[in-house]
C-alpha cells in the first residue's frame, strides 16, 4: 500500500483511476515523499489539543482483545496496526510518526464507552480506530459527538445512521445487500427466498432491506419464510426441516457467531448440499474469519456477498496479504471487515493531509471525496454521508476456506444509510 | 435508639473516612474524566453493599443482583430515553417522536407499558418500585418453600440469564443488544457535560451514604440481630416463633432497591443502559466485589467495588493483553488469604497495629466493622 491518495471533487467516481492505481502504486514505492514535519508546525496544525508533537501523533485502537468478540475484533487490529506500521515507514503523517494507544473494549459496550472516554478526554487521541460490534459503536457514539473526537469504524452493519464524528469503512446495508440479490435472480434465475437470521438489529434490519427488495424491487421474487435466533442458538434443525418443505430457491442466511458453525454443520447433516446449489445458500454474515470455525468442507458451495475476499487478484491484494502474513504469521486469513479496518489509517491519513491539519474538524471538512486507489479491495472513496463508495461481490465458498469470486458490481455501489422505500 | 447504641466510635470513624474518601480525597485527586469513572464503580457498590447484608449477614447468595441493577437503570433509562427522542431529534425517522431502536423495529407508536415514563415522579418510583415488587416475587415463591443456600444462587443466575433474554429477545421495546443508548438530559440539564457529571457523582455519593445508614440501622437493629442468627441457625429462629421466610423477603427486596438505585445513577453517570449489566457475568462480578472488601462488611463492599474497578480499569489501560490474568489473581490471592476481604486484612492486621500504638483496649470484640482507609 502507498501514499496514492488525493483529494477529488466528490460526487465524481473515476474510474480511470482504479486503472491507475496499480502504476502509481509501482511508481510511487520508489519515490519518498519530502513531507517534513517542519513545513507543518504543530502549532497550526493543532490548534484543538490533540496529542500532536513535532515528531508524532497519537491515535487510538479500541477493540476487544478480551471476551466473546476477541475472536472476530483480532482481525481489525491487526489490520490496523499493519497500516500504522506502513504508514510510518513511508515518513508518517506530516512528517509525524503514528503512536497508538490501545485500549480493550472488553466485549461490554460500558467498558468500550469508557475507553473512548479515557483515549479523547486523557489521551487527547487524533482519531480512533475502533468499534466492530453495533452495539460497542452505539455505546461511544454519544461520546465521540460530546468530545469531537473522530471514530473510523471497520463493519459491514445495519445502516440507520451517519454521525459526524464517524467514519464507516464497512459497507451499510444496502450495499451488501442489493447488489447479491440482484445476481442471484438474475444469474441463478432465484424466485423464492427464506430469510434467516440471528435476533439483533443487524440481521432484522438487512432482512427488512431484502425484504423489501425481494418484493417491491425486482419482478416475480417473493419471502416465504423468515425466522429470527437468539445469539447463541445452536439447533436449526426445525426451520431446516420448514426450509425442506418450502423449498425456497435461496436461503438467505445472516447468522452470526458461534451460531454459524451449528447451522452450517446441521444444514450438511441434513442433507443440504451447498455444492448443488438447491437450494442456494447466500450470506452476508460469513468472512474467511468465520470460516476457520466453521470448517471450509461444512460451507463448501455457499455464496457470500462482500466487498472484499482474500482471494481478490489485484496488485494491491497481493502486496496487502503479504504484508499481512508477513507481520502476523502464514495462517493468518483475511476477512472483509480486516480489510475495512486496514483502510481506516490510511483514510484519516488522506483526509489530514488533504486538510493540512490534524483539527477534528478540518479532517472531516477533508474526508468527503477522499480517495484511496492503493486499496485492497481496489477504488474506494468516502462519500458525504461519511460511508465508502465500494463495489460488491459474491464469493462462492470453497473447501480450503477461501472464497472464489464470481461477481462483482462493474461501478461503485453509493452508500445509502437511510435507502428510502426500504424503511 | 440514641447515636451511641446506634454507632460506636469506630463506626462512626470508618463512616469518615470513607466520606472524607468519598467526599474529599477522590473529588481533589482526580481529574472529571476519573472522578466520573469512579463515580461508575460507586453506583456497584450500592448492590455491594445490599448483598453484604444479605449475603454476608443473611446467608443468602443471590447470583442475579444484575436483575435488580438493570431494572433500576432501565426504568431510569427509559425515562431519559423518551426525554431526548423529541419529534425535533427524531425528525429523520420513519415515525417521529418514538425512540430510535423503535423505529428500527419497525413500531409505529410507543407502547402502552412506555407511558409512565414521561413522568419524572413515575420514574423515579419506577426505579425502587420495580426490582423490589420482582425481588419480592422471587423471594416469596422461594423463601416461603425453603429454597435456599446453592439453590436459590442458581436460581437466582437462571433469573438473570432469563432477563437478559428476554431483554435482547424484545428489542423493539428495549433496545435489545444495543441497549438503551444516547441518553442526553435530564429535566433539560445536559448530563454529558463536565460539570453535571461532577454534580452526579455527589449525588451518588450521598445516595450512597443514605443507603449505607440504612444498611448500618438494619446491621444494629433486631432485624439485624435476627437475620444473623437465621444464616447460622435457621431452625432455632423457626422454633422461636419467627417467621423466617418473611424476614429474607424483606432484606432480599432492600438488597433489590439498593441495586435499583445504583442502577439508576449508573444509567445517570454513563449514559446508557444495556443488558451486558443485567446478566450473569456482571452479577458474579458483583459478589466479587462484596467479597474483595469483605462480605461482612458494608463499608468493606463500598472498597471492595471501588477496589476491584479501578484494578479492572487500570489494568486493563496497562495491560490490554494481559490484565484479565491480573484481575483473576488479586481475586484468587484476596480470596485465599484474607477470607474476609480488605474488612479482614483491616480488622486482623491494621487495627491492632493502631491500637497498640495508641496503647487503647479495643470496645467492641463483635465482626469486624471498618475497612482500611486505602
Amino acid at each position: 500500500m502507498t501514499d496514492d491518495t488525493s483529494k477529488r471533487k466528490s460526487g465524481d467516481v473515476n474510474r480511470r483511476a482504479v486503472l491507475a492505481g496499480g502504476t502509481a502504486l509501482t511508481a510511487s514505492l520508489f519515490l519518498p515523499k519530502s513531507v517534513r514535519a517542519q513545513d507543518y508546525p504543530t502549532a497550526e496544525i493543532n490548534t484543538t489539543g490533540l496529542a500532536v508533537t513535532d515528531d508524532a501523533v497519537t491515535i487510538g485502537i479500541l477493540h476487544s482483545i478480551t471476551g466473546t468478540m476477541a475472536i472476530s475484533e483480532t482481525g481489525s487490529v491487526q489490520a490496523e496496526k499493519l497500516a500504522i506500521e506502513q504508514i510510518n515507514a513511508q515518513g508518517g503523517i506530516l512528517g509525524r510518526k503514528i503512536d497508538y494507544i490501545q485500549e480493550d473494549g472488553a466485549s461490554d459496550w460500558p467498558t468500550f464507552a469508557e475507553k473512548a472516554r479515557k483515549l479523547l478526554v486523557n489521551d487527547k487521541v487524533a482519531s480512533v480506530m475502533g468499534c466492530w460490534t453495533s452495539a460497542s459503536r452505539k455505546a461511544v457514539l454519544p461520546v465521540f459527538e460530546q468530545h469531537n473526537g473522530f471514530l473510523y469504524y471497520p463493519t459491514f452493519y445495519e445502516g440507520l445512521e451517519q454521525s459526524p464524528n464517524v467514519i464507516y469503512t464497512g459497507q451499510e446495508a444496502t450495499q451488501q445487500i442489493i447488489a447479491g440479490l440482484n445476481w442471484v435472480t438474475r444469474e441463478k434465475g432465484a424466485k423464492t427466498f427464506y430469510l434467516l437470521g440471528s435476533d439483533y438489529i443487524w440481521p432484522r434490519t438487512s432482512n427488512k432491506i431484502a425484504r423489501k427488495h425481494i418484493e417491491n424491487f425486482m419482478d416475480g421474487t417473493s419471502v416465504v419464510g423468515e425466522e429470527y435466533y437468539p445469539l447463541g442458538h445452536t439447533q436449526f434443525n426445525s426451520v431446516i426441516n420448514k426450509i425442506r418443505l418450502r423449498k425456497p430457491d435461496v436461503i438467505y442466511a445472516i447468522v452470526v457467531g458461534g451460531s454459524n458453525v451449528a447451522f452450517y454443520k446441521q444444514l450438511k447433516a441434513a442433507g443440504i448440499d451447498m455444492t448443488e446449489e438447491s437450494p442456494i445458500v447466500l450470506t452476508i454474515s460469513v468472512t474467511e474469519d468465520e470460516i476457520r470455525g466453521i470448517g471450509g468442507e461444512n460451507i463448501d458451495g455457499a455464496y457470500a456477498c462482500m466487498k472484499y475476499f482474500q482471494s481478490l487478484d489485484n496488485d494491491n491484494n497481493i502486496a496487502f496479504v503479504d504484508a499481512f502474513k508477513e507481520m502476523w504469521g502464514e495462517d493468518m486469513v483475511i476477512g472483509d471487515v480486516t480489510q475495512a479496518a486496514y483502510l481506516g489509517p490510511w483514510l484519516w491519513k488522506a483526509a489530514v493531509e488533504a486538510a493540512g491539519s490534524f483539527d477534528v474538524d478540518k479532517v472531516r471538512e477533508a474526508s468527503p471525496g477522499i480517495e484511496l486507489t492503493s486499496a485492497p479491495e481496489g477504488y474506494v472513496k468516502v462519500h458525504e454521508n461519511h460511508h465508502l463508495w465500494s463495489k460488491t461481490r459474491v464469493g462462492r465458498a470453497k473447501p480450503d476456506g477461501q472464497y472464489e469470486v464470481v461477481f462483482e458490481t462493474a461501478d461503485l455501489v453509493e452508500p445509502d444509510p437511510f435507502p428510502e422505500g426500504y424503511q | 435508639m440514641t447515636f451511641s447504641s446506634f454507632m460506636t466510635r469506630k463506626e462512626a470513624f470508618g463512616f469518615l473516612v470513607l466520606a472524607a474518601v468519598i467526599f474529599l480525597v477522590l473529588p481533589l485527586a482526580l481529574d472529571a474524566f476519573r472522578l466520573n469513572l469512579f463515580g461508575k464503580y460507586l453506583t456497584y457498590a450500592f448492590v455491594a453493599v445490599g448483598l453484604a447484608l444479605f449475603w454476608g449477614m443473611g446467608g443468602i447468595l443471590s447470583l442475579g443482583q444484575g436483575v435488580f441493577f438493570g431494572l433500576g437503570g432501565y426504568c431510569m433509562a427509559m425515562f431519559l430515553k423518551l426525554e431526548a427522542s423529541t419529534p425535533e431529534n427524531t425528525a429523520i425517522q420513519s415515525t417521529p417522536g418514538i425512540p430510535d431502536f423503535m423505529d428500527w423495529n419497525q413500531i409505529t407508536a410507543l407502547p402502552a407499558w412506555w407511558e409512565p415514563f414521561n413522568s419524572f415522579a413515575f420514574a423515579l418510583f419506577a426505579v425502587v418500585a420495580v426490582p423490589v415488587a420482582l425481588a419480592f416475587v422471587i423471594g416469596l415463591a422461594m423463601f416461603t418453600r425453603r429454597v435456599g443456600g446453592v439453590y436459590f444462587a442458581i436460581i437466582t443466575q437462571a433469573i438473570a440469564a432469563i432477563l437478559t433474554i428476554l431483554i435482547i429477545g424484545q428489542q423493539g421495546f428495549t433496545g435489545g443488544v444495543n441497549g438503551i443508548t444516547d441518553l442526553r438530559t435530564l429535566m433539560g440539564w445536559d448530563i454529558r457535560s463536565e460539570a453535571a457529571k461532577t454534580t452526579l457523582y455527589f449525588v451518588n455519593g450521598a445516595l450512597l451514604f443514605a443507603v449505607l445508614m440504612v444498611a448500618h440501622y438494619i446491621r444494629k437493629s433486631k432485624l439485624g440481630r435476627l437475620l444473623r442468627a437465621m444464616r447460622d441457625q435457621p431452625d432455632r429462629v423457626r422454633f422461636s416463633g419467627y417467621n423466617v421466610a418473611s424476614f429474607k423477603i424483606f432484606i432480599f427486596c432492600v438488597g433489590a432497591a439498593f441495586a435499583g438505585i445504583g442502577g439508576a445513577m449508573f444509567t445517570l453517570q454513563v449514559g446508557f443502559m444495556s443488558p451486558t449489566l443485567v446478566g450473569i457475568v456482571p452479577s458474579i462480578e458483583m459478589v466479587i466485589f462484596c467479597a474483595v472488601g469483605g462480605r461482612l462488611s458494608i463499608i468493606g463492599a463500598v472498597y471492595g467495588a471501588l477496589l476491584v474497578n479501578w484494578a479492572k480499569s487500570t489494568l486493563s489501560e496497562s495491560y490490554p493483553e494481559l490484565w484479565l490474568f491480573g484481575l483473576g489473581a488479586l481475586f484468587i490471592a484476596v480470596v485465599m488469604a484474607f477470607p474476609n476481604g480488605l474488612a479482614g486484612i483491616w480488622s486482623e492486621r491494621i487495627e491492632p497495629q493502631i491500637l497498640r500504638l495508641f496503647n487503647r483496649s479495643k470496645d467492641d470484640k463483635t465482626a469486624p466493622k471498618r475497612a482500611p482507609a486505602e
